[in-house]
Formats: C-alpha cells, structure tokens, sequence
C-alpha cells in the first residue's frame, strides 16, 4: 500500500519512501548493545511552494527525520527523492551539490550559530563553500540582499551573533539558509526557543519568504497550534512512525486518530472559557522507550481506545471514508466530528 | 457586573502571602540594574497566582527572592516585603530563613535534571529537608519519600525511589522535585517555569498534578511562566510583567479576556489561533528589553503601537476596574467602557 499523497498537476518536489533510521547504542564491549529505530518506515511527500507540518513530541524522531531530509544523516533503509533525484545515492561531493536545494533552519539561534564569526560571515559562508553560485567580488553584495530580505539592518553585517536579540539571531539563520537560494527549507522546531511576543515575527517572517520565493517548506514543531498556522498538511508522529496526516483543517476538526485528539486538546487554550468545545483528555503515563517499542500499535498504551487487536497488529495507515488525502493509523479510528 | 463578582472571591480571604514595593538588583559590569522594580501582589490560601512574562521580565527573580535564593554576591534585595502570614520574610537571619523555606514556602524549578543531584538517589533528596527538620531515621526518611512520591504519581515508588534522576524521564524528573518540594509540607508553593521542559500532554499531567495537590492541601501557588496558555489553563490571579515592573494585574477571568495594558492585549493577540489562518499574525515589534539600557518613561513606549508624548514619563499602576490594575497612560485616561469595547 502506498501511503503518498500526490496531487496530480503540481511538482513533487521532495519525497520519502518507507524511510528509516536505526542507531545502535548501549557499551560496545558488553554486548548488550541494542537497535533503535528513530524512524520507522516514513513516506511524506512535499509539493512545489507547499508547507508539509510535522507534529510531534520528544523521542518522536521528527528531528531525526529533519536531519536526513536534509542530508545530514543517511537512512537505514528508504529513499528520499529531491527533485525527482535519489538523495543518498550522490557520492559526497554530489550530495553537497544536491543540498543546496535544501536547507536546514535549527531550533537554537543561540548555540547554532558561531559565537566568533560575524554576521557577514556566518551568512557568507555557504556561497564561499559552493565558489561556483556567486562570483567572489559579488558576495557582499547578496549577503547584504540576503540580511534585508530577513529584516535585518545591513549596516549590521560586521557585528557578532551575541550583539542580537534571539529572533534576530533566528533571522541571521534563516538568512544563512537562503544563501543558496534552496527550493525547500526544513525548519526544525525553528520558533520554540524564542518569547511569544518574537515567535510571531518569525512565523510571519517565514510565511512571507515562503510566498516571496516560492519555497517549499518542512515545519517540524511540537507545538500544533504554531504548526497548524503555517502549514498545508500536517503529519502526526509517535515514536517513528507517522499516525495521521490530512489537510491542516481536516486535522483539526476530524481527527481520526486518538493520539492527535489527545495533542490537540493538551494545548492548553489562552481563551480561557471560550466555547471552544474541546474535551480535556490527560493521556495516562509517557511515551514508551524506543528501545523497547510496544507491539502492534506504539500508542496503545496510553490509548484508552486500544483493544487486544492492537497489541497484535501493527495499523497501517489507511484513507478516511471521505478521501482528501486524510490517513491515519489506527484500528479504531475515532469518527468526524461535525 | 462580573467584575464585582470576581473581585469578592479574591478578597474573601485573608491573604497568606503579602509581597509589596519588592525590589532586585543585579551586578552588571556596567554597574547595579533593577531587575525586580516595585513588584507587589496578595496570594490567598488555595489560590494560584501566576506571573506572566518574557525573557528579562525579572519573573523568575521576583521567585528566587521569595526563597531567599537569589544569587549572593551577583544581586540584592534594597527594598519592598514578602511577609508570609504577617511575618516578613526578609528581616529574618539566614538561620530563621532557612527554617522557613520548605516548611512555609518551598520551590520548584524549571529544570529538574540541574536541579538535583546526579549521584544520590531520589528518595535522599526527596526526605533531606524532613530529616534536617523532623530527625527521621534513614528508615523513617525512605518511608517517608516513598510516601511523597507516590503521592506525585510515580509508579512503583519504593522500586524506583533507589533511582537516581538520570534514570527518571523528564515528566517523573518533575514529579519528583514537586515530592521533593512538598516533604515540608508547604503552604506556598513556587513553579519556576515547571512545565516548560516538558511535552504537552506531559505538561498537562503535571499542571493537573500541581491542581489536585493544591486542593488537597490548600496551598497557595506561585506560578512562574511565560505561556498565556499554562496561565488560562491554571490561574485565579494573573500579574503581568514587563521589564521588571507589574505592568497589569487582576483575575485572570478580567486579564485573559479584557486586557487593559497594550502588551498584554499584544501578547494575547499573537498566539495562533486557528480562525488565524492563512492571515499574518498580528506582531509586537522590537524585542524584550535590555534591563541595562530602558528607555525613560514606560519601558514598552518602542514596542507600543499607541504610544504617545505622555509616555515618556513613567506611568503607575491604577485600578482601571475592580481589583484590576494596569500600568498605562493611555488605558488609564480611557473610560472603561471604550476598554470593553475592545
């Protein structure tokens, strides 16, 4: 069964097939080291100028699955296609070649970027990687293009990261990211290490850029709300896999699987009172240790749906009766709400 | 009307803790700052107040000076009180102070994994304030803590009370600093920013767990955050602030729905809504403020859209309704009815 949801007529510009990554850990000598699977058979797929969500919490592996969009890490096993070209099968130096259509936007502007490099350099520093973009005596120039798309003032460009305000910082990043002018940014929790009053500077920020420059875009966040703002489908994650994925208004009204109603409805609501119908769930215990999974489903212990035919079989995931591309992963999904 | 309703439940009971013209310093290279400035708020038994604000906004100063933890030689407290029970907490010696703290008002802090110790187990450190306090036997001190944390929900307490923090999730991490925090059996508690570590469906389980605790033992609770969500979700009271000063304050029924201050009304606007979609979020400009460098007057004057001439001098903090208090020129000068409108 093909999970990938493709719209004919728009450009397909980055695709994961069945995606896995697994580290070993535990002592070397001992012989109890043990498999973790941070990624369990993941397919996504990202249109030209479109925004794919990714919602999940810690030990999900949305930031797992970031770093080998990116090309960070290679995965076990699965393919990734940029622009309809395997990612992984480059050597190096054509993998470096292949990410320059893909950029990585980090959560933490304070340790991301190099404490003893100034602005213009930190932003310069791809396009002296990459000499082959930008003729050397030009650089400045769209470095400073670069700073002003951001918000930034070019004036600036001489100063140190510690001499900026966190949501400056996160422009300086983002800045860095455009440098190569990439198809595609993925944006790893790129909001959650700011203050409110910032965050929505640099959700806009990100938003008017992706219009500007027709850029697709992974926003991976644990924060739905944020998420649900920027994105056109979201992607529910659970220890590796994906659970549910739909539009981002499907998703919010016609959850089909129990863990995205529980996330829903643990964002705690600033409108204190206001009849916003939402039931208050508190999901029993934690989320399991990955080293040691639950069988079938991965959320059937704290699911207060869950029957014996999830401890034995593993959901895939599957259309909602009304299609639009809504999946989810469940053997008891929970019906629309209207 | 519900104003008045509001304002009688706060002022039915007597206050247990009283904290008024409380100011911090900081030691700066470039001199002393006022990271606390003329912060004051009344907390009745079995309420919680929560303190709302950024970065720099000295909530979390405005904590540790109530636990007399504040850094020693990098700060100073030069003015205000914090009496608890009528009793000033800040004329005491450190040796009375170091009686009061756990057994009057104990804390938690945001991070749990630096917060305790990486090479004792949990149930040590979970019962040292009640063997300092009370002379228990280790026995009597692992009974004790196995008690306290099963009491904040953690499975299999006397099994795991042996574990040492590196061995406990982030969720049970903070389950055990509140344990560890309720040994003394408080009447106030502190929250430091408890759940901001954590994961949203984790967060509400310990924000459930502070409420259940609260209730059943009628504590008051003191809760340090920056998420207007945590605060609607939690809070009687709610005092903003902003650059070190009370900038609003009132029930967080009157403060979350009829913001008086422009940078509460801000804050309020920015978080995405869902009926926001596809629209721009509506944004405060500039950032948090330097606590070395204020702007005269109100500290907000660069980031607010209404500001005015007025604003360059410092404004006070005036009851713009019933037990409601904002520190604003411009809300102060409007009638409260244009304010409703909003």
């Amino acid at each position: 069964m093909s999970a990938l949801h493709t719209e004919p007529g728009r450009d397909v510009v980055l695709a994961a097939r069945g995606v896995s990554k697994e580290y070993t850990v535990g002592p070397r000598l001992l012989g109890t080291r043990q498999r973790v699977r941070a990624v369990d058979h993941v397919d996504l797929t990202v249109h030209a100028r479109e925004t794919l969500g990714v919602v999940g919490e810690s030990g999900s592996g949305k930031s797992t699955l970031a770093a080998m969009l990116v090309g960070d890490e290679r995965p076990t096993s699965g393919e990734i296609e940029l622009l309809g070209r395997p990612l992984h099968h480059h050597s190096s130096r054509e993998l470096r070649r292949a990410r320059r259509d893909i950029q990585l936007v980090r959560q933490d502007p304070y340790t991301s970027l190099d404490p003893r490099m100034t602005i213009e350099t930190i932003v310069r520093e791809p396009l002296d990687c990459n000499p082959d973009l930008v003729p050397r005596g030009r650089r400045r120039a769209v470095v400073h293009e670069l700073l002003e798309l951001v918000g930034l003032n070019p004036d600036h460009a001489d100063r140190y990261p510690h001499q900026f305000s966190g949501g400056q910082r996160q422009r300086v990043g983002i800045a860095r990211a455009l440098a190569l002018s990439p198809r595609i940014l993925v944006c790893d929790e790129p909001v959650s290490a700011l203050d409110l009053s910032v965050q929505a500077q640099v959700v806009n920020l990100l938003e008017r850029l992706g219009q500007e420059l027709d850029l697709a875009c992974v926003f991976i966040a644990h924060d739905i709300s944020v998420v649900h703002h920027v994105a056109d489908r979201i992607a529910v994650m659970y220890l590796g896999r994906i659970v549910e994925q739909a539009d981002h208004s499907d998703l919010l009204v016609r959850a089909r699987h129990p863990y995205t109603t529980a996330l829903l409805a643990a964002v705690p609501d600033p409108d204190r009172g206001s009849a916003s119908g939402r039931e208050q769930i508190v999901l029993r215990s934690e989320i399991p240790s990955p080293l040691d999974p639950p069988s079938g489903c991965h959320f059937r212990t704290r699911c207060w749906k869950a029957e014996e035919r999830c401890a034995e079989e593993q959901p895939l995931l599957e259309s909602a009766p009304y299609g639009r591309g809504h999946i989810a992963a469940c053997h008891f999904p929970l019906p629309p709400r209207d | 009307m519900i104003e008045e309703v509001m304002t009688e439940a706060v002022t039915t009971e007597p206050a247990l803790v009283d904290v008024g013209a409380l100011r911090v310093e900081f030691r700066t290279r470039a001199g002393w700052f006022r990271a606390v400035d003329d912060v004051g708020f009344r907390l009745s038994p079995g309420r919680t107040m929560a303190v709302l604000g950024e970065s720099g906004s000295g909530k979390s100063a405005t904590a540790r000076a109530m636990l007399g933890v504040l850094p020693a030689t990098q700060s100073r407290v030069t003015a205000g009180h914090i009496r608890v029970d009528g009793r000033d907490l800040l004329s005491l010696s450190e040796v009375e102070r170091r009686k009061v703290r756990g057994a009057d008002v104990a804390m938690v802090f945001q991070d749990a994994l630096s917060a305790l110790n990486p090479v004792l187990p949990v149930w040590f450190q979970v019962s040292e304030g009640c063997r300092r306090r009370e002379g228990l036997s280790r026995r009597q001190a692992r009974e004790r803590a196995v008690d306290l944390l099963d009491q904040v929900g953690i499975p299999d307490a006397g099994l795991r009370s042996g574990d040492f923090p590196h061995q406990f999730s982030g969720g049970m991490r903070q389950r055990v600093m509140i344990a560890m925090a309720l040994s003394g059996n408080p009447r106030v508690l502190v929250a430091d920013e408890p759940t901001t570590a954590l994961d949203v469906t984790i967060q509400a389980q310990i924000l459930d767990l502070l409420h259940r605790l609260q209730e059943e033992r009628r504590m008051s609770l003191l809760l340090i955050t920056h998420d207007m969500g945590v605060v609607a979700q939690v809070a009687d009271d709610v005092t903003v602030m902003y650059a070190g000063k009370v900038v609003e304050q009132g029930t967080a029924d009157v403060v979350l729905r009829r913001p008086a201050h422009p940078y509460t009304r801000a804050l309020m606007r920015s978080v995405p809504r869902p009926e926001q979609k596809g629209r721009q979020l509506p944004v405060i400009p500039g950032s948090p403020p330097d606590l070395g460098a204020l702007p005269p007057g109100c500290a907000f004057r660069p980031r607010c859209p209404g500001a005015g001439h007025d604003c360059h001098r410092p404004p006070d903090l005036v009851e713009v309704g019933p037990g409601h208090l904002a520190r604003c020129h411009l809300v102060s000068e409007r009638g409260d009815d244009e304010r409703a409108a909003h």
